[in-house]
């Protein structure tokens, strides 16, 4: 798929900054044929994975990078990919389930919103070195919708 | 975020406007736990008419509160949560232990 358009964004591992990471890429997947509450779910999912890079990847330290690449494809896909060079995930299969949290107090729903309000989600980490965070959402024009 | 509180006797009333996500649950949850602790509060109602967004950590606060509230027999209603909230209060099953009604007057057991 070509990439029509695409924005890298990087910021500190803030929570304030969470806002801004969905809200911008909210804003730049509207450059898309899709409704606003497509734009919420792909809200909601670049919150989560931000909150998780904060939250577990940093250990609420401050002083940390996060980065955010967000492309266009073919007029009709967005692609997000959020990296953080955090402690890493040491059990990607575990992290994936419903309601597991490795902090107690938390629901463990970050990832299970991302698998269910994008097409695809994978996650890559090493433990030490990082998370990279990659998600999909493809969406049919109004006129494609209309046809079928 | 800002929080509005209503203390009518054994009843609180929380009017939430903003974005509830891990930036101010900090705050909500100190602000109504504050008033949770200090007074003899039997019902919480939550009002997320204002509340535009909400993610997995504003969900936490929530049950949080739920869990404070049943463990001295109080209860917990969540009102006026806008479609794309509601849905994410759905999705999670937090409707099934917390009810959600569309405005404070629909509210008949309190």
């Amino acid at each position: 798929m070509n990439v029509k358009n695409y924005i890298n964004i990087e910021f500190q591992s803030l929570p304030e900054n969470v806002a801004f990471a969905r809200t911008c890429v909210g804003a730049f997947a509207s450059q898309l044929d899709c409704t606003l509450e497509e734009i919420e779910e792909i809200k909601l999912a670049v919150s989560e994975a931000v909150s998780n890079s904060i939250i577990h990847g940093y250990k609420k330290r401050a002083n940390e990078k996060i980065s955010i690449y967000t492309a266009l494809l073919d007029n009709r896909t967005v692609e997000i990919v959020i990296q953080d060079s955090g402690c890493g995930i040491d059990d990607i299969e575990k992290a994936l389930e419903p309601a597991y949290s490795s902090e107690p107090g938390r629901m463990g729903l970050g990832f299970t919103f991302m698998k269910s309000f994008m097409d695809e989600l994978e996650v890559q980490s090493q433990l030490g070195e990082g998370t990279i965070v990659k998600l999909k959402r493809s969406f049919l024009s109004n006129q494609e919708e209309d046809l079928t | 975020m800002e929080l509005d509180f209503k203390l009518l006797k054994n009843v609180l009333i929380v009017t939430v406007q903003g974005e509830i996500d891990m930036y101010n649950t900090d705050y909500m949850r100190s602000s109504i736990d504050n008033y949770l602790d200090q007074q003899s509060i039997s019902y919480l109602v939550l009002n997320l008419e204002k509340v535009g967004f909400i993610d997995s950590s504003g969900l936490g606060i929530i049950i949080g509160r739920y869990k404070k509230m049943k463990a001295n027999g109080g209860k917990v209603y969540i009102v006026g949560a806008n479609p794309s909230v509601e849905k994410i209060l759905v999705f999670s099953g937090i409707n099934k232990i917390i009810p959600l009604y569309k405005n404070e007057q629909e509210i008949t057991d309190i």
